[in-house]
């Protein structure tokens, strides 16, 4: 089951007209800066954008660093929700379940599927932003790039620092795709799971802004989405990286729970 | 094939299926009739572990359901109601996708099966459009092919002819016939009384949850004892048969005799110009409504 939902996930145009528009604004950014000179003073605007006008192999961290917030979630939120209230407004999810696929096997695939779609966006918006970044944006022949620390990194070391930052801006959208998922199962249609996962994202976004909150923020599915900033200090700075990994599991572990609980136990009745 | 013991199901405070006790044995063609809102479509979507029941037990293809979901499924071909199929998808792939999912896949022989059922439906000249372009008619026939495509022993159908014109009609009830010849059981629900009378052998009728007629249809249809004369001399044949005719009108008459060949030879020697001669046999639609109550789509005020 796994394989035909990666086969559907492959073939399905919106996967590559979602995973496109992710790539338009950073591409976008990429050109304004190309073209006006103007980056943002250090410390201002999203992480690594000040340094992207001298050194373009940062652009695929300010490329995940610009969609990360807000633009992959809701790509994220809109892929998972299909997963069963799309088939199910489609009618296409009985005839899943007489195959017979079991119900557990089902969610499983369907998250499989929705990981396989971050990575390829994730990694597609990377590769894109380096090829910009190293086309338009600066690029210091021989010298080396630094951290967010100010000390030099080596090209291997921005290599593999790059690499466990995509890693972990993917593992970052888990929760958001666990809870679209989880919706999934409990809305008639795809709409409504979206639009419900979105708004516990803004809802989270919002509380992290509030002060009266502070007790609850290390539970917010968005607290330590930016954390894999702290992968280019000198030295790494684990610990919010780490926590922003159990949260992920958490989420993880008690949505697709719900998840499951709900739709093992549902009268398939569309 | 397929036995429910008091099955029930309630959605709520409705109860959507009343202890049902179906019988659909090895060879049948059972026809599952019943009014809109019946529980037909609820009890269909039981047997195949869609919807839950509330109480009772089934078991199909001798097994326990839904339990055995997975042993038992790969040998049922379902159509539940309406086809659907992935829209942007071409006919063949998705039978292929459909094909892939749950146990006993079998690639080697994939292609050939699917090409086999896209003949049997009439869909084999099928190119590569989406589904989204397909008319209704065509949708049908790929849920069936869909359906067939295991090679199931027991074929269970919601509305298979839904949105197929007379001719369609035709052929799909032909391929059930021949598949039905090749040892296949079919289930089949409907609220069309003409589509089951001409192909069915047995028959369950639902009312209001509850199964009122479960009988073969040879049964149901004996001839009731007496015989319909058509004659343009019907005041002779009165005074010919007096005390027997039930009833008349202008060209025809209602007689209480079994043997058809002697009141017939009777009426011709007695100069009874008779045109047709034939045992009465109740029309399953007067069984089905007189065993029913008035349509529950229908709300009266009280």
């Amino acid at each position: 089951m796994i394989a035909v939902e990666l086969h559907k996930l492959v073939r399905s145009r919106r996967t590559w007209i979602t995973v496109a528009l992710l790539n338009a604004l950073p591409t976008l950014v990429a050109v304004l800066l190309a073209v006006t000179d103007l980056g943002p003073r250090p410390g201002t605007g999203p992480a690594f954008l000040s340094a992207v006008l001298a050194d373009g192999k940062l652009f695929p961290l300010a490329a995940i660093a610009i969609v990360l917030p807000l633009f992959l979630p809701v790509a994220v939120a809109v892929v998972a929700s299909e997963a069963i209230a799309g088939e199910a407004q489609e009618g296409t999810l009985r005839y899943v379940l007489t195959r017979p696929v079991g119900r557990t096997r089902l969610l499983v695939a369907k998250l499989v599927s929705i990981v396989a779609f971050v990575v390829i966006a994730v990694l597609v918006v990377a590769v894109s932003a380096y090829v910009v970044g190293t086309l338009l944006l600066g690029d210091q022949q021989g010298v080396a790039s630094t951290s967010v620390s100010g000390t030099a990194l080596s090209t291997e070391e921005l290599a593999w620092r790059t690499g466990l930052s995509l890693a972990y801006a993917t593992l970052s959208m888990l929760g958001v795709a666990a809870i679209a998922l989880f919706l999934s199962t409990v809305a008639e249609s795809p709409l409504a799971a979206a639009l419900g996962t979105i708004a516990a994202l803004i809802a989270s976004t919002l509380l992290l802004t509030l002060e009266a909150a502070t007790s609850l923020h290390p539970y917010l599915p968005t607290r330590y989405w930016l954390s894999f900033v702290d992968l280019f200090r000198d030295p790494i700075l684990w610990r919010n990286v780490g926590r922003g990994t159990a949260l992920q599991a958490a989420y993880v572990v008690v949505f697709l729970g719900a998840a499951w609980a709900n739709f093992t136990t549902k009268d398939i009745t569309d | 094939m397929i036995t429910t013991r008091g099955l029930t199901k309630r959605f709520g405070q409705i109860v959507a299926v009343d202890h049902l006790d179906l019988d659909v044995r090895e060879g049948d063609i059972y026809g599952f009739l019943g009014a809109n809102g019946s529980g037909k479509t609820t009890t269909v979507r039981m047997l195949l572990g869609l919807v839950l029941a509330t109480s009772g037990e089934i078991s199909v293809l001798g097994q326990a359901m839904p339990a055995s979901a997975r042993a038992v499924l790969p040998e049922v071909g379902a159509l539940v109601e309406g086809p659907a199929a992935y829209r942007n998808l071409s006919g063949r792939v998705n039978l292929a996708l459909f094909d892939a999912m749950g146990p006993e896949r079998d690639p080697s022989t994939r292609d050939k099966r699917i090409e086999e059922v896209l003949e049997k439906v009439g869909l084999a000249a099928v190119d590569k459009r989406p589904v989204r372009a397909y008319s209704l008619g065509m949708r049908q026939r790929l849920g069936l092919a869909g359906a067939l495509l295991r090679r199931p022993r027991l074929l269970v159908l919601d509305e298979p002819t839904n949105g197929l014109d007379p001719q369609g009609i035709r052929e799909i009830r032909a391929l059930l016939l021949q598949l039905h010849a090749a040892g296949t059981t079919i289930f089949l629900s409907s609220h069309l009384l003409a589509e089951v009378e001409q192909l069915c052998t047995r028959v369950g009728v639902l009312d209001q949850g509850r199964l009122v007629i479960q009988e073969e249809l040879a049964t149901l249809q004996q001839p009731t004892g007496r015989t319909l004369v058509r004659t343009p001399d019907v005041q002779l044949a009165r005074g010919l048969l007096d005390g027997q005719v039930e009833h008349h009108d202008d060209a025809s008459l209602l007689v209480r005799v079994t043997d058809v060949a002697a009141l017939n030879s009777r009426l011709v020697t007695r100069g009874v110009r008779v045109e047709e001669l034939s045992p009465e046999r109740r029309a399953l639609e007067d069984i089905v409504l007189a065993a029913t109550q008035p349509t529950s789509d229908q709300l009266t005020g009280r």
